[in-house]
């Protein structure tokens, strides 16, 4: 679907820009300016304050990246429990460093605050789903998912 | 009201008031950064913390709202430790460039570091190293110096409605930015400059080119020319230790003579002619059924915001350029004729209250002289820095006169540098024009003060003139969408893009309340007061400028050189 149907799609929903976004990002990944000014057009705000929102929660990027984004908590308990290992593997295995995105579009690598899953460190998200207690050895299987 | 204790001293307040009102009611001060008398509460500094007794934590006075029996400590160690962690943290992200700082001595940040004597910052100095922007011919952008208030924010979203600042990110990545973290030239920036007189430091200040004014004064082929903008004088003497419109005018020209300009003229002469073709134009759309409203076009801030957002309503502008833009090709051809001066050797240099003029002179259509119409502009803090580094002392130096054949002004000249100022200067003349009779009384009170929007009605000699008035652009935005809506009652319509009109432009010495804005305006109408002749049409040189070079009023030189006509910008957000 189309950026603009998307926004539309929600524009008669109270706060409804952030549901919009999260709904762009699940087709496109990422936001691009261009559905940021449609954002701001259709939810009535100057394109600096919708520049604003898109910035200002972790979840959303206005840089283009990978397809399937992966998220690896840095918080405490996953480093203590060896988080670090995971990034190897995990950039290792995509051949791009966190921040990145691989060359074909299909991944991208970033860190989280805490998930809220300290009982099964180390944790990581991919597209919004968590998977548990991840160690280096699991990362080819986990990623084989959304190969 | 409520009851409360600062400091052992009983004060009493209106409920809702805050902490740092009360405590300013007995006279104690309480320092603050993020805290502006005519903005929201912000609260994000946190240098404002007191003790206030029965609580853990302390409170920031600009937020907490006095509580009945509250007893508030404001100078005990455990705050005064607070506050200089606070600063010493604020400093850590903040360059160590005062010296080569635009602000180096008119910062609010150095003044708390100064107070709070901060010797030795514990914590790790750590810039962020981000990209200045220098994309604008008006402003600069230096964001590793921003403190993070938000107050350039408030001033270009709620006071100017432009909103081409706003916040990106969170936290200690959070950053002021220019609309998608862009240049601020691709931004709907208008350039009014009000954002540098939010900033409490010096993230944000005017492009200076006072080097460009030094070497023309040094260039023996150079006639160096000047023009003084209406709200300039009023403030000059801020910036060189003076009460707010204590300069004498005559003084203001001897000083400029001291520092090398070689004539001295008046942009106020032009600002009569304004009055003339622009009396005219009203007269004329008023009679053929022209665009109606009409809008004024003197001030830029306001011109960039029409083109930006309310294109379609371009054919609204009366077609007279600025009185800086007047003067300009009339100095290069029929002051140089007079004069007998080459024009090619002319350096016309414009002294402004604002920061939007340099970008109004660097326009590519602003040529009709066949040269730069406006070689220079400077704003009045520039001048004040040149006065500064002159070392002139004003109290002793003897004044002079503006020189021969675009000096001579008039008090509707004058008020041209308030709100609305534009507007009586034009009904006094056009009054005159239509009813062929002489106005006795010539002070249109109800067109005066900072109220963001004032409307009048005039009756000339039976025909009823709608007026309004709009100081501050997100006061013009409402009459705006009136006009697009077909609902705009008015006839003639007088915007200025910053508050209280051009004495609170964004290039006059840093305004950090609507208060000296109020004082400045007051200051306008005293000067009027004292001016003899108080009608443009009644300007000597102006006559002669009609009767030798123009002619008449929207006449055919008037035509090539006076008027002209604007575009849409088309910018890429809004």
């Amino acid at each position: 679907m189309d950026y603009k149907d998307i926004i539309a799609s929600y524009a008669d929903k109270p706060g409804g820009m952030i549901e919009a976004y999260h709904a762009v990002q699940r087709e496109l990944s990422y936001l691009p300016v261009e559905a940021v000014t449609e954002a701001a057009r259709v939810f009535n705000l100057p394109a600096s304050a919708a520049y604003g929102v898109a910035t200002f929660y972790s979840m959303f990027s206005v840089a283009s990246r990978g397809k399937n984004v992966i998220r690896i908590c840095e918080s405490a308990p996953c480093h203590v429990a060896g988080a670090a290992e995971v990034v190897a593997a995990l950039e290792r295995e995509l051949g791009v460093k966190m921040g990145e995105s691989t060359a074909n579009g299909q991944f991208a690598l970033e860190y989280t605050e805490c998930v809220g899953q300290c009982q099964a460190t180390p944790v990581i998200t991919i597209n919004g789903k968590v998977h548990l207690d991840v160690s280096p050895a699991k990362v080819p299987a986990i990623l084989a998912e959304y190969k | 009201m409520v009851n409360l204790t600062i400091d052992g001293i009983k004060v009493s307040v209106p409920e809702g008031s805050t902490i740092l009102q009360a405590a300013k009611e007995v006279g104690i001060k309480i320092p603050t950064l993020c805290h502006h008398p005519d903005q929201a509460v912000k609260a994000n500094c946190r240098v404002c913390v007191c003790e206030v007794e029965g609580n853990r934590l302390l409170a920031a006075a600009c937020a907490q709202p006095v509580m009945e029996g509250m007893v508030v400590k404001t100078r005990t160690p455990k705050v005064i430790e607070a506050r200089k962690t606070i600063l010493e943290l604020i400093l850590s992200h903040h360059p160590q460039d005062c010296l080569n700082c635009i602000r180096n001595g008119n910062c609010e940040l150095q003044d708390l570091a100064n107070e709070y004597f901060i010797r030795d910052n514990p914590f790790t100095l750590k810039v962020r190293g981000l990209k200045k922007d220098y994309s604008t011919p008006s402003l600069f952008r230096d964001p590793d110096k921003c403190v993070l208030c938000r107050r350039c924010i408030e001033a270009c979203t709620v006071v100017q409605s432009v909103n081409a600042l706003g916040l990106e990110n969170r936290g200690v990545l959070s950053m002021v930015v220019p609309t998608m973290g862009g240049d601020l030239m691709d931004s709907a920036c208008v350039m009014c400059g009000q954002c540098i007189h939010a900033c409490p430091v010096g993230a944000i200040g005017e492009v200076e080119e006072i080097d460009k004014l030094l070497a023309a004064i040094a260039d023996p082929d150079k006639v160096v020319v000047t023009q003084i903008a209406p709200a300039v004088r009023v403030a000059i003497g801020e910036e060189v230790g003076m009460k707010t419109g204590d300069m004498p005018m005559d003084v203001f020209v001897a000083g400029l003579r001291q520092v090398g300009f070689d004539y001295v003229l008046h942009t106020n002469f032009t600002a009569d002619l304004t009055i003339l073709e622009e009396g005219n134009e009203l007269l004329q759309r008023l009679k053929e059924g022209g665009t109606l409203p009409m809008f004024t076009s003197c001030s830029p801030g306001w011109i960039n915001f029409c083109e930006t957002f309310y294109p379609d309503l371009l054919d609204n502008l009366s077609t007279c350029k600025s009185p800086q833009q007047m003067f300009g090709p009339l100095v290069k051809t029929y002051w140089a004729d007079k004069m007998g001066i080459d024009p090619a050797k002319i350096y016309s240099v414009s002294i402004m209250p604002c920061t939007a003029k340099k970008f109004e002179a660097a326009r590519p259509e602003m040529n009709a002289s066949g040269y730069r119409d406006v070689d220079l502009v400077l704003t009045t803090r520039e001048i004040g820095r040149l006065f500064r580094m002159s070392g002139l002392d004003f109290d002793k130096l003897a004044g002079t006169n503006f020189d021969s054949w675009m000096g001579a002004y008039t008090g509707a000249a004058v008020i041209f540098g308030a709100s609305g100022g534009v507007m009586e200067a034009a009904l006094r003349t056009v009054y005159e024009v239509v009813t062929g009779k002489t106005l006795e009384d010539v002070n249109f009170e109800v067109t005066r003060g900072i109220t963001g929007i004032k409307e009048a009605e005039v009756d000339l000699d039976g025909t009823l003139v709608k007026v309004a008035i709009a100081n501050g652009l997100s006061n013009a935005r409402k009459l705006m969408d009136q006009v697009r809506a077909g609902e705009s009652p008015y006839h003639f319509i007088e915007i200025m893009a910053c508050p209280g009109g051009c004495i609170g432009g964004g290039g006059q010495p840093i305004t950090k309340a609507n208060a000296k804005r109020v004082e400045r305006i007051d200051s306008i109408y005293v000067e009027d007061e004292k001016c003899a002749i108080r009608k443009s049409h009644e300007n000597p040189e102006v006559k002669t400028l009609y009767d030798e070079f123009l002619h008449e009023p929207l006449g055919h030189k008037s035509h090539e050189l006076l008027h002209t006509h604007y575009q849409a910008k088309n910018k890429k957000y809004l």
